[in-house]
């Protein structure tokens, strides 16, 4: 008996498929699901989080539906997965954040650049909004660095905070030991794994339609590098204001505006593919119910790095100030809505890598 | 699409592997081609959507096969399955040709597993396919329609126009009426007859109804009995038939490998009568599981129950359906519907017989009952930890033997022993040429990649001149 309505059917699926396994060498989780032999909602969960839908399994199925076993793994694992999400949700009373995903992120979106402005209202006169502003420290009359700091700090660490707890329910919940987060081998072999996305191709070329390539990798690189790229960016400019008392704006040929003007470009590139991509894929592997959480997630990303790029072309023109205002509020809403969206697969999946990483090991010991 | 004004070079009708290795085959030397498969999309390829791997001769390890198996080993091997009833020159040439077919089909897009696979003990002989059958399918159908080869479902032909050993037309069903179409060459590759009970019945009688088919419901022979029909000469016993112990709660058709059970040497077996009737430890499980769907063809119902214990519930593959538990011998008894006091009789018997040993599955060990008829051999152990565990088990159909006579070409030969001017077979309707009897894994595929890629070439070679 499992908790809910996907995870049986999960569980009546890895019973079917292994007693199968003609799908053993297509990713992670077949393997995984081998050196089980009953399948607890745990089990599930982290099975679930080991999929990336990449569909090969379900073109390679003799029991797909319309064949009365009705196997159709990469939807079951993504409803159990979109519901996992929610499960591990810290605080609690967040959960149903996840289930009208594309409303609030949308939602908070808009209240965060709503109240970017509203700040900008106060901190500086109407006739400024559209003032021309080039010197060092131009971002700072209408943010004082101080407020930015306190209040990105703060959003970026109740972020943390609540990602690292909700990491925290989902390995209680799949029961792995926290020592197997103190081996560096299995940490190293994850983040390898997660790099290159080793797993998304379903063992090669054989994605869902058949073509050659769905392009999936490539726009995930780009979105989670141009993302990374981003993140570099926001870190040197700390450090240049800290350490070096140096002010942003900064030169066009300097590290932060360089990785971040990179990172901005994956980031728009990288998102449109992922939209359009879920487009092509075929509904029978999805899960309907999530299409608003990815969706929201990727428009997220894609406005935050075109507001970016935007800034970045535009400033020292009238547009800098309210772009910089429209920048932040978005940047803000990505962050407080970080752990209540799509952003946790990241972190899930790598916390399932992890610990597949720990039992392929040991498995290959044994032998 | 297809239609009767259209004429083709060569027609390969079937869609399996040997259909489809025939069709591209004769495609790369230029011929056109279509294929008729009676199946809708979804099911086409028959038998092959549910296979796993190919067996092939190699000479040194490849990336998906590890040692080498010479041609001298697959032979002794298929030698030893038939008893002998093999055409020796045939299975030859076929076990040499298998040596170049790791490249050829990959060529063709198919792709197998690394050789060093988790629970893939067989990787010396035989290769795997990534993804199973299916994938194997998709990627031959996916390089067929890139050459250019057409293809119809829902297409079963049921008329095939021969004369004096020439092939002229064929029909076949479209859509509510029938259509024909003519062409040059013929590759038959439409599988055996493992779908069709009534025609097993003939042999088997009744019985034949309670059997299951593995396979695809698609099979119903009805290709191999036009050709017999009509002059071409038979090989292979009808009466043969590949049938293995499956969980009797699988469907009719189509339950494929998930339903099969490998815990025959771990228990007993009995019939509805709750008597065992044959030696459950007589060999390694590998060398006897094809006998057992013989066996339990022979007793009354055409079905059996494997009773084991707590001690081996977790010692073997998983299968589909969950076994039936009682916590006592006579409870599961009542769960089976068998008779509660003979089936505790026959397992305190049993019980009685076991001399004490030491237990190991992987070798022919010291477990063994004395004073008891019939014997279990080896692996025997008392029934006397409750939980206790059954499956119901009925005989599944996976193969069958009755083909039509072929030479070095794959060319049909007629009754009297003349070679067919334009007619080729493939695959499992011509298997009993070089497998009369018996079975070994993964030679289905060698059998319809060799003779598949032989039949296409011949045949369009054929048109072309
Ligand atoms: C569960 C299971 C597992 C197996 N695993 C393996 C394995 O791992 N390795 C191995 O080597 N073998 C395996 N086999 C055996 C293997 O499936 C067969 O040997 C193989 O599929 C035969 O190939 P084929 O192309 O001759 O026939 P099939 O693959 O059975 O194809 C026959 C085709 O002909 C079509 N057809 C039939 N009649 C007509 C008609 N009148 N008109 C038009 N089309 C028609 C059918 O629709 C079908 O598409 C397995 C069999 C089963 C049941
Ligand atoms: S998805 Fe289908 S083919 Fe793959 S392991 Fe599961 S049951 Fe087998
Ligand atoms: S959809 Fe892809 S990643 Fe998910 S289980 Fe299937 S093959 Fe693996």
């Amino acid at each position: 008996m499992h908790a809910t309505e996907a995870l049986e059917e999960a569980g009546r699926l890895m019973i079917v498929c292994n007693s199968c396994r003609y799908c053993e060498g297509l990713c992670a989780v077949f393997p995984a699901m081998e050196q089980r032999r009953f399948f607890n909602d745990g089990d599930l969960n982290y099975l679930a989080n080991l999929c990336h839908s990449c569909g090969a399994c379900f073109t390679d199925c003799q029991f797909a539906p319309p064949h009365e076993f009705a196997v159709n793994v990469p939807q079951a694992l993504a409803r159990t997965r979109a519901e996992s999400y929610a499960a591990y949700a810290w605080p609690k009373f967040m959960a149903p954040v996840f289930h009208e995903n594309g409303w609030a992120v949308a939602f908070a979106a808009v209240a965060s650049v709503a109240g970017f402005i509203g700040l900008m209202g106060f901190s500086i006169a109407p006739r400024d909004i559209f003032a021309t502003w080039t010197e060092p420290g131009a971002f700072y009359r209408i943010f004082p660095h101080a407020v930015l700091a306190g209040v990105f700090g703060l959003a970026f660490a109740y972020a943390i905070v609540a990602l690292i707890m909700g990491a925290r329910n989902f390995w209680r919940d799949i029961g792995e030991p926290m020592a197997t987060l103190a081996q560096p081998v299995s940490i190293w072999q994850a983040m390898e794994d997660a790099a290159q996305l080793r797993y998304l191709d379903g063992g090669g070329d054989d994605c869902y339609t058949g073509r050659k390539t769905d392009r999936r990798r490539l726009f995930h690189h780009l979105t989670f590098y141009g993302f990374a790229l981003c993140f570099a960016a926001t870190c040197v400019a700390t450090l240049y204001h800290y350490l070096l008392g140096r002010e942003a704006p900064y030169p066009i040929y300097d590290l932060p505006v360089v990785l971040g003007a990179l990172g901005g470009v994956g980031l728009t590139i990288g998102p449109v593919g992922l939209w359009f991509g879920r487009w092509k894929a075929d509904p029978v592997l999805r899960d309907e119910k999530s299409s608003g959480m990815d969706r929201a997630f990727l428009a997220m990303l894609f406005l935050t790095g075109v507001s970016g790029l935007a800034l970045l072309g535009l400033r020292g023109t009238p547009w800098m100030n309210l772009l910089l205002t429209i920048h932040l509020g978005l940047v803000f809403a990505l962050f407080v809505t970080m752990p209540y969206g799509k952003m946790v697969h990241g972190l899930y999946r790598f916390l399932a890598l992890v610990r597949y990483a720990r039992e392929s090991r040991e498995l290959k010991v044994q032998e | 699409m297809a239609n009767a004004s259209k004429s083709y070079d060569v027609l390969a009708l079937g869609g399996g592997n040997a259909a489809l290795c025939a069709a591209i085959s004769a495609r790369l030397e230029g011929a056109s081609v279509l294929i008729l498969e009676s199946a809708p999309e979804f099911w086409r390829g028959g038998n092959t959507r549910h296979t796993r791997n190919m067996r092939l001769a190699h000479d040194a390890a490849t990336a998906t096969l590890t040692g080498p198996y010479p041609e001298e080993e697959m032979w002794d091997d298929l030698l030893r399955v038939t008893g002998g009833q093999t055409d020796e020159p045939l299975a030859r040439m076929m076990i040499r040709q298998s040596k170049d077919m790791l490249e050829w089909i990959s060529a063709q897009g198919v792709r197998f597993q690394p050789a060093l696979g988790g629970t893939l003990s067989l990787s010396r002989t035989n290769a795997f396919f990534l993804g199973g059958g299916k994938a194997m399918l998709n990627a031959l159908y996916r390089r067929a329609l890139r050459l250019g080869v057409e293809v119809r479902y829902e297409s079963e032909v049921i008329g095939l126009d021969i004369d004096a050993g020439r092939f002229g037309s064929a029909t076949f069903r479209s859509g509510a009426g029938t259509d024909v179409v003519n062409a040059k060459a013929l590759v038959a590759a439409a599988g055996g007859f493992e779908g069709n009970f009534d025609w097993m019945a003939e042999y088997w009688g009744p019985a034949a109804h309670n059997f299951l088919c593995r396979g695809t419901k698609w099979n119903q022979g009805s290709m191999l009995k036009m050709l017999l029909g009509q002059g071409v000469q038979q090989t292979g016993d009808p009466t043969q038939m590949h049938a293995v112990a499956i969980d009797a709660r699988a469907p009719k058709y189509d339950g494929g490998i998930i339903t099969r059970l490998d815990c025959v040497v771990f228990g007993i077996v009995v019939n509805q009568n709750a008597q065992r009737f044959y030696d459950e430890g007589e060999d390694l499980w590998p060398k006897r599981y094809a006998i057992w769907g013989r066996l339990i063809a022979g007793e009354p119902g055409q079905i059996a129950y494997i009773i084991y214990d707590e001690k081996s519930a977790n010692a073997f593959m998983p299968s589909l359906y969950p076994a039936i538990t009682g916590n006592s011998i006579a409870e599961l008894a009542q769960k089976l519907a068998l008779d509660p006091a003979a089936l505790t009789g026959t397992v305190d018997a049993f019980n009685a017989a076991v001399r004490p040993g030491t237990f190991d599955v992987a070798a022919l060990d010291d477990c063994r009952t004395e004073g008891l008829s019939p014997p279990k051999s080896h692996w025997a152990r008392r029934l006397d930890q409750p939980p206790y565990y059954a499956y119901p088990v009925r005989p599944g159909i996976t193969f069958t033997y009755l083909g039509v006579r072929v030479d070095h070409d794959a060319r049909m030969l007629m009754a009297d022993g003349t070679p067919s001017a334009n007619m080729f077979a493939a695959g499992e309707i011509m298997a009993g040429n070089v497998l009369g009897k018996g079975y070994t894994a993964g030679i289905g595929m060698t059998i319809g990649a060799v003779f598949g890629r032989i039949a296409g070439r011949e045949a369009a070679r054929h048109a072309r001149d």
